[in-house]
C-alpha cells in the first residue's frame, strides 16, 4: 500500500518540483545558496546578505527557507492575517449589504453590545458547559476503555477498531444518526429508556436536556480518539509498575488509582486539548442538527451564533466580535498547552 | 486468535500480561468481555439503525423497531435511489476539491516541515517559528471567516479574475471549489507540517549528516533521503487530510453558501436533506448520511491501523 502511495506521489513530484522552480522568490534563494560556498571571493550585496542570515540564524538557515518561507506566509496570512483583520472588522460598525467594512471609526460598541446581548451571554455560558462537560466525560470513557483492552483481551484490534469507528465519521453524517437516536417516537434512546419505564423525553425539544443530550453524542463519536491516546500512554508505562503495586498487595482499583492514572499527565493534556478544539467545531454538528443556523433552543453556542449573526443577519461586525471572545477561549486553552509542550521541549 | 497472536509480536511486558491473563480465566474476566460487548454495541448501534432504517419503507419506518431490520414488505431501495440522486453531483463537487487540496497540502507540509527539522539553524529561532505554525492548528475558524468572505469577495475575485474559463460554459459557482482548494491548504499546513515533523525528527540523523558532509545540498537530502522514507507518513497524513476536507462543512457553507448551487459540495446537500415542511423523512437522511460517509469509511477501514498509529504519534 505504501509502494501504491510512494508511487503516486513519485508520479505527481515532478510537476510539484516544477512549480517549485517557477516561483520567483525561491528560485532566487536557491541560487544564491548555490552561489554561496564560492563566495569567498566577491560575496556581491546578495551574498552578503545571505551570509549575514546564516550567521545570524544558524549555516542552512537560507538555504532551507525554500522548503519552509512560501507555505509559512501563506499560513501566516491565512491564519493571523485574518485573526487580525477580524479584530479590524469587530472594532467598526460593519453590517447589510455594503460590500467593505468602513474602517475610519473604530470603537468597541460590539464587544459593549455582546454583554448586553442576552442571547450571547447564554452562548457563552453554553459553549464553557460544553467544552469542560464534554471533555471531562470523553476523557474518563476513553480512560475506561483503554484500561479495559490494555487487560490483555482477546479480539483487541477488533475491539479498538469499534470504538474508533464513529471518529472516522465526519459531524454532518454523526448528526443525521443522533437525530435518529433521538426522536421522540421512533427514536431507540427513548425505547432504551422505555424498558426502565422512563421517558419519552423530547431531547432536542427540550432546553433543560439538550445539551447533555448534544455532549453525549459527541462523546460517543470522539470517546475513541481518548481511548488511542490513553492506550499509547499505557503502553509506555514499564510494567515493574503494575508489578510493584501487585507485590504491595494493592487491589486493581487501588492500583490503576494511585500508580497508573497519575503517569498518564502528559496523555491527559494532549488528549483534552485536542478534544477541546473537536468541541469548538461543533458548530458542523449543531447545524446538520437542523440544517440551519438556528441550533435547537438552549444548544446555541458561540460558534453556532457567530456564523448566525455575520451570513443570516448580516451583522458583520457583530459577529466578528464573538468570533474574537471565541478566539480568546480558545487561546486560554492552548496558549499555556503550547508553553507546557515548549518548556518540555517537545516543539 | 489471531488478534491476540498480532499483538504478542510486541514487547514481552505486554505478552506476559495476555499469558497470565489466559491462565486465570475467572468470573473477572467474563464481566470484563461483557462490558466490552455491550461499549461496542453502544458504539455501533446509532450506525446499525441508521444502516437498516436506510432500507426502509416510510410505513416500515414508523411500525418496526429503530434497530431491527425491516420486513420483506418493507424493505426498500428507493431512498437509497433518490439519495443518489441528490448527492452524486455533490460527491463529484466534492472530490474536485477534496483531492487536490489533500495531496497538495501533504507534499507542502512535507516539504515545510523537512526545511523546519533536519536543516541546521538555531532552535531557538526555530522552536517559536514552530510554535507559531502549530497554533494555528487549533485556531476555531469562526475567528477568521468575515475576512476570508472578505478575501474572496473584494480582494481576490475568482469570478472576475477567471472569467475566461467561465465563458467556455462552466458555472462560474466553481469559482467557489478553487476557493475551496487553497483555503484548505492554507488551513491544513499546520497539521500537516506537524505530523510530518514528529516523524522527521525520529529518522536517522547519521544518514543525514554524512550525506550534509559529502556535501550534498538540501534540495539533494530530501529527494534521495528523506522523500523515499516518507512513505507511511504520507499515508497517514493524506487519511487525516481527506477526511478532514471531505467532511468539513463550515468553509463548504460560507464560500459556496446554497445547497441548489451546481458546485455544492456533498456535505451542504446532506445537511438539508430529506427535511421539509411535512416532517423528515427519516430513512432519506440515513441512505443520504451513509452515502456521503463512504468514502472517508472506505479510507478508515482499509487504512484504520496506520490512521490508529498516526493519531497516537
Amino acid at each position: 500500500m505504501f509502494d501504491n502511495l510512494r508511487r503516486l506521489f513519485a508520479a505527481l513530484s515532478p510537476s510539484s518540483r516544477a512549480d517549485e522552480e517557477v516561483r520567483p522568490d525561491g528560485g532566487v534563494v536557491s541560487e544564491e545558496s548555490a552561489r554561496q560556498p564560492d563566495s569567498g571571493s566577491d560575496p556581491g550585496p546578495v551574498g552578503r546578505v545571505t551570509e549575514a542570515l546564516n550567521s545570524r540564524f544558524g549555516s542552512d538557515f537560507t538555504e532551507s527557507s525554500v522548503f519552509w518561507l512560501l507555505p509559512f506566509l501563506l499560513m501566516a496570512l491565512f491564519v493571523y492575517g485574518a485573526i487580525i483583520w477580524n479584530l479590524l472588522i469587530s472594532l467598526t460598525d460593519y453590517r447589510g449589504f455594503a460590500n467593505a467594512p468602513d474602517y475610519s471609526n473604530l470603537d468597541f460598541e460590539m464587544y459593549a453590545r455582546a454583554l448586553g446581548d442576552p442571547g450571547f451571554i447564554d452562548a457563552a455560558i453554553n459553549t464553557f458547559v460544553l467544552l469542560i462537560g464534554f471533555t471531562g466525560v470523553t476523557l474518563v470513557v476513553g480512560l475506561v476503555l483503554a484500561i479495559l483492552i490494555d487487560r490483555g483481551i482477546r479480539f483487541e484490534n477488533s475491539f479498538r477498531t469499534i470504538y474508533l469507528l464513529p471518529m472516522s465519521l465526519s459531524f454532518v453524517v454523526t448528526a443525521q444518526f443522533w437525530l435518529w437516536m433521538y426522536n421522540y417516537n421512533n427514536g431507540i434512546v427513548n425505547s432504551v429508556i422505555g424498558v426502565f419505564g422512563l421517558g419519552p423525553v423530547s431531547w432536542l425539544g427540550n432546553q433543560a436536556v439538550v445539551l447533555p443530550a448534544i455532549i453525549f453524542a459527541l462523546m460517543w463519536q470522539f470517546s475513541g480518539y481518548a481511548m488511542v491516546v490513553y492506550l499509547a500512554g499505557l503502553r509506555a508505562i514499564p510494567s515493574e509498575h503494575y508489578e510493584a503495586a501487585k507485590v504491595d498487595g494493592a487491589s486493581t482499583m487501588k492500583m490503576y488509582w494511585r500508580v497508573i492514572i497519575p503517569q498518564l499527565k502528559g496523555a491527559t493534556i494532549s488528549a483534552a486539548v485536542v478534544l477541546m478544539v473537536f468541541a469548538m467545531k461543533a458548530f458542523d454538528f449543531l447545524y446538520s442538527l437542523v440544517g440551519g443556523y438556528r441550533p435547537p433552543n438552549g444548544a446555541d453556542i458561540l460558534a453556532t451564533k457567530m456564523v448566525r449573526e455575520a451570513y443570516a443577519n448580516l451583522n458583520w461586525a457583530y459577529g466578528s466580535a464573538i468570533a474574537i471572545v471565541l478566539f480568546a477561549m480558545a487561546l486560554s486553552v492552548i496558549g499555556p498547552y503550547l508553553v507546557y509542550e515548549y518548556r518540555r521541549d517537545n516543539l | 486468535m489471531s488478534d491476540t497472536e498480532s499483538r504478542t509480536d510486541g514487547d514481552a511486558a505486554v505478552t506476559a500480561r495476555i499469558r497470565q491473563n489466559l491462565e486465570q480465566t475467572t468470573v473477572e474476566d467474563v464481566g470484563l468481555y461483557v462490558v466490552l460487548l455491550v461499549m461496542a454495541a453502544f458504539y455501533l448501534v446509532p450506525i446499525e439503525s441508521g444502516l437498516v432504517t436506510s432500507f426502509k419503507t416510510g410505513t416500515a419506518v414508523i411500525e418496526t423497531a429503530p434497530f431491527a431490520p425491516p420486513g420483506p414488505s418493507g424493505f426498500t431501495l428507493a431512498k437509497w435511489q433518490a439519495a443518489v440522486d441528490a448527492l452524486l453531483r455533490g460527491m463529484g463537487n466534492s472530490l474536485l476539491y477534496a483531492v487536490p487540496a489533500t495531496v497538495i497540502s501533504a507534499v507542502v507540509g512535507s516539504l515545510m516541515a523537512y526545511g523546519l527539522t533536519i536543516p541546521n539553524w538555531k532552535q531557538a529561532y526555530k522552536a517559536p517559528l514552530l510554535a507559531i505554525i502549530i497554533a494555528g492548528i487549533f485556531i476555531p475558524y469562526q475567528a477568521v471567516l468575515v475576512p476570508l468572505t472578505q478575501f474572496w469577495s473584494q480582494w481576490v475575485e475568482l469570478t472576475s479574475l477567471l472569467s475566461f474559463v467561465w465563458a467556455l460554459g462552466i458555472p462560474n459557482d466553481y469559482a467557489g471549489i478553487i476557493e475551496l482548494i487553497v483555503t484548505h491548504v492554507a488551513y491544513g499546513i499546520p497539521m500537516c507540517t506537524l505530523l510530518f515533523r514528529t516523524y522527521y525528527t525520529n529518522l536517522s540523523e547519521e544518514m543525514i549528516e554524512s550525506a550534509r558532509l559529502d556535501g550534498a545540498s538540501l534540495r539533494r537530502v530530501y529527494r534521495r533521503i528523506v522523500l523515499p522514507l516518507s512513505g507511511p507518513m504520507f499515508a497517514v497524513v493524506l487519511i487525516y487530510q481527506f477526511t478532514q476536507i471531505w467532511n468539513d462543512l463550515l468553509f463548504t457553507l460560507v464560500l459556496v453558501a446554497t445547497e441548489s448551487s451546481p458546485a455544492a459540495p456533498v456535505v451542504l446537500i446532506l445537511a438539508g436533506l430529506g427535511s421539509s415542511l411535512e416532517g423528515q423523512d427519516f430513512a432519506l437522511r440515513m441512505a443520504g448520511a451513509f452515502l456521503a460517509a463512504l468514502p472517508t469509511l472506505a479510507v478508515y477501514i482499509f487504512f484504520g491501523d496506520e490512521f490508529a498509529e498516526g493519531v497516537a504519534a
